[in-house]
């Protein structure tokens, strides 16, 4: 009997059992689906962040209040109420300190409400001081960054999002307007294109004001994060060391220095481990839906071992019972992960609109293997036991 | 090796050939700790062309015989020959291919493929004996409608009756061409009418010179025979001609008269 004849006795059999046939596969269905879609956040998310860390530049050095190196030990959490925070005087320091062709920017964050006429919405500002354009880059689509003389005076200037932008002021240009900032006045001098996500969140529903002005509307002194930007990314370690020498003595060890890259390095670890339990999770899904298709093949083999006697009782060979059920299983299997990769695929497309995705080479091809390393395994086992036994014993089977 | 039976068993067939032929069968089964003997020693010849019926009460090894000339068996000791040839050491594909080309199989309960048409479930043997498409079609075609079923063809074994499914089973017996169809008691499922049907077919193949055994505990059925050897507890207890032979053919008649007296 050839392959032809094996593949349309398979078919037959598959297609006189439809409805346990598309129940075996929908183990394999939703097991493949679920790696892929869950990878693909994981594996979309990483890239989005490290790729708008990447973004910043490789010269970029960030300051932090509180300890967040390895084996630190002591003082607060991160931004806990024991950390003591820094000023921006702090910041001043050090930009005297690390000289003039360095540019530092003390950085705060914090919510707020805007409205504009009857439009109200709710965001977060991000404020630095005249360097914070030059650091943190932006596209200005009309308008212009603050400057240091709005930083000196806290004047309440207003850089716009482009979510906030187009919530605020739909198809117009919001440069000279004025809007309501936590119940102040404030005028719009400039918005900026939209950038995607990024480690602070969205980063277009953002706004962006002087720090002081940031200070008052919030009420805080407080500077959780300077960022420094070398001149050249050569200088970045050597001004790594010159911070420490500048915050050891007024901050002990309750400051960390990081640079881009290991910056990046954390993330990348925390977003990959991330993505392995992601992985995991759906793995057992997968697993879950492996023993589904043993369980089905194991009854389906069993309740057709009287079928196995008939076909060896008409001359059937042990090579054409065992090549009928592995095709069965291979069928399965591979139809199911098919499906089961169009289906996350799929899944991973409609949900790009909130999540980030990327689908993964590596999860088509691991989910794929498995389901089909399982359903042909559990398929297999029972048929080979069954394709050896004596042809009376099969037809005598209840 | 000595016979305990009444009469002589396994003598030549006065010149005819000899299609299949069980020396010292012996088959014990364990169950347990204790070993059942189902065949204790059985020495039969059938003849080219000839019908015979294997009788006996239940438990007496009458189907256990038919399995092992069947090849569906192995005997636990002695041996079987299927036109000469010595089958019982055989590997379990050889014999695979042996129960295909040579030996046709009717079952009491039977024994189609589910959710299968009557034409596929005739090319079934066909398809192991590596028979091209068209071919086979045109064969089990053909030994459907020797059954009378040529306009049941895509028929599922539930949208038959019991007498045609056992038609459809005696056409995929004889689709193959063997030398001999074996039957188990084939009547057994079966209503009177029906019963007698599956009868004349079987005397029908038989007059065109295919040797068919007719495995059975009921007297009548077993004289449509020509020959009936009786088996006893895994012995053969007598074998013996059929003096006067049951032809269904002659008995249709009366049976549907039977069964609709009783049904009135």
């Amino acid at each position: 009997m050839n392959l032809v004849e094996s593949l349309r006795i398979a078919l037959r059999a598959l297609n006189a059992n439809k409805v346990r046939s598309a129940l075996t596969m929908l183990g394999v269905i939703i097991g493949v689906a679920a790696v892929i879609l869950l990878v693909a956040i994981g594996t979309g998310v990483q890239d989005e962040i490290t790729g708008s860390i990447e973004g910043l530049g490789s010269n970029l050095i960030f300051v932090f209040a509180g300890n967040f190196e390895e084996g630190g030990g002591g003082g607060g959490g991160p931004g806990g109420l024991s950390t003591k925070q820094f000023s921006i005087d702090d910041a001043e320091l050090l930009q005297r300190r690390l000289g003039a062709e360095h540019a530092v920017v003390p950085v705060i964050q914090g919510p707020l409400s805007l409205r504009v006429g009857n439009r109200t919405m709710r965001t977060t500002v991000a404020a630095g001081n005249e360097n914070a354009g030059d650091v943190f880059g932006g596209d200005y689509l009309g308008g212009r960054a603050y400057r240091r003389s709005e930083v000196s005076a806290s004047a309440r200037v207003i850089v716009l999002g482009a979510t906030v932008r187009d919530r605020l002021f739909p198809n117009q240009d919001p440069v000279g307007e004025t809007m309501s900032v936590n119940g102040q006045r404030f005028t719009v001098i400039g918005h900026v294109a939209a950038q995607g996500g990024s480690l602070t969140g969205d980063q277009d529903n953002q706004v962006y004001m002087p720090i002081t002005t940031a200070q008052r509307l919030i009420g805080t002194t407080d500077v959780g994060l300077i960022a420094v930007k070398a001149a050249d990314a050569d200088d970045v370690e050597l001004l790594q060391r010159r911070i420490r020498q500048v915050f050891t003595p007024r901050f002990g060890e309750e400051f960390s220095v990081f640079s881009q890259e290991q910056t990046l390095g954390i993330f990348n670890q925390i977003l990959g481990t991330l993505t392995f339990m992601l992985a995991g999770i759906a793995g057992i899904s997968l697993l879950v839906g492996g023993i589904g298709i043993m369980n089905i093949m194991l009854v389906s083999v069993s309740e057709r071992t009287r079928e196995i006697g008939i076909r060896k009782a008409v001359g059937a060979r042990t090579y054409d019972i065992m090549s009928q059920f592995v095709i069965e299983a291979v069928m399965l299997s591979v139809v199911g992960g098919a499906v089961g990769i169009a289906l996350g695929a799929l899944g991973a497309s409609v949900l790009t609109q909130w999540v980030p995705t990327e689908v993964t080479a590596w999860a088509v091809a691991l989910a794929f293997a498995f389901s089909a390393g399982v359903g042909i395994f559990f398929g297999v086992y029972p048929a080979y036991r069954a394709s050896r036994l004596d042809p009376i014993e099969a037809l005598r089977y209840e | 090796m000595t016979n305990e039976t009444a009469s002589p068993t396994g003598g030549p067939c006065d010149g005819a050939r000899v299609v299949l032929e069980a020396r010292g069968v012996k088959k014990c089964y364990h169950l347990g700790d204790t070993e059942v003997h189902a065949l204790r020693g059985v020495d039969l010849s059938i003849c080219d062309g000839e019908m015979l019926s294997l009788m006996g009460p239940s438990g007496s090894g009458k189907s256990t015989l038919m399995h092992i000339i069947g090849l569906l068996d192995r005997p636990s000791e002695g041996t079987v020959a299927v036109e000469g040839e010595e089958v019982s050491r055989m590997a379990p594909n050889d014999l695979a291919a042996v129960r295909n080309r040579r030996i046709g199989f009717v079952f009491q309960s039977f024994n189609l493929l589910a959710r299968t048409t009557a034409l596929a479930n005739v090319e079934l043997p066909l398809v192991y004996a590596g028979v091209s498409g068209s071919e086979r079609s045109r064969r089990a075609r053909a030994a459907l409608e020797r059954v009378g079923l040529g306009d049941r063809l895509s028929h599922l074994p539930n949208q038959l009756s019991g007498g045609q499914q056992q038609r459809v089973a005696i056409a995929r017996a004889l689709v193959t061409e063997p030398s001999i169809v074996l039957a188990d008691e084939p009547t057994g499922n079966l209503d009177s009418v029906s019963g007698v049907e599956v009868m004349e077919i079987l005397q029908q193949l038989n007059e065109h010179g295919i040797t068919v055994v007719i495995v059975t505990h009921d007297d009548i059925v077993a004289r449509h025979a020509q020959r009936i050897v009786r088996i006893r507890d895994g012995l053969i207890h007598c074998d013996e001609s059929v003096t006067e032979r049951v032809m269904a053919a002659g008995r249709k008649d009366e049976v549907l008269e039977m069964s609709r007296g009783s049904q009135a």
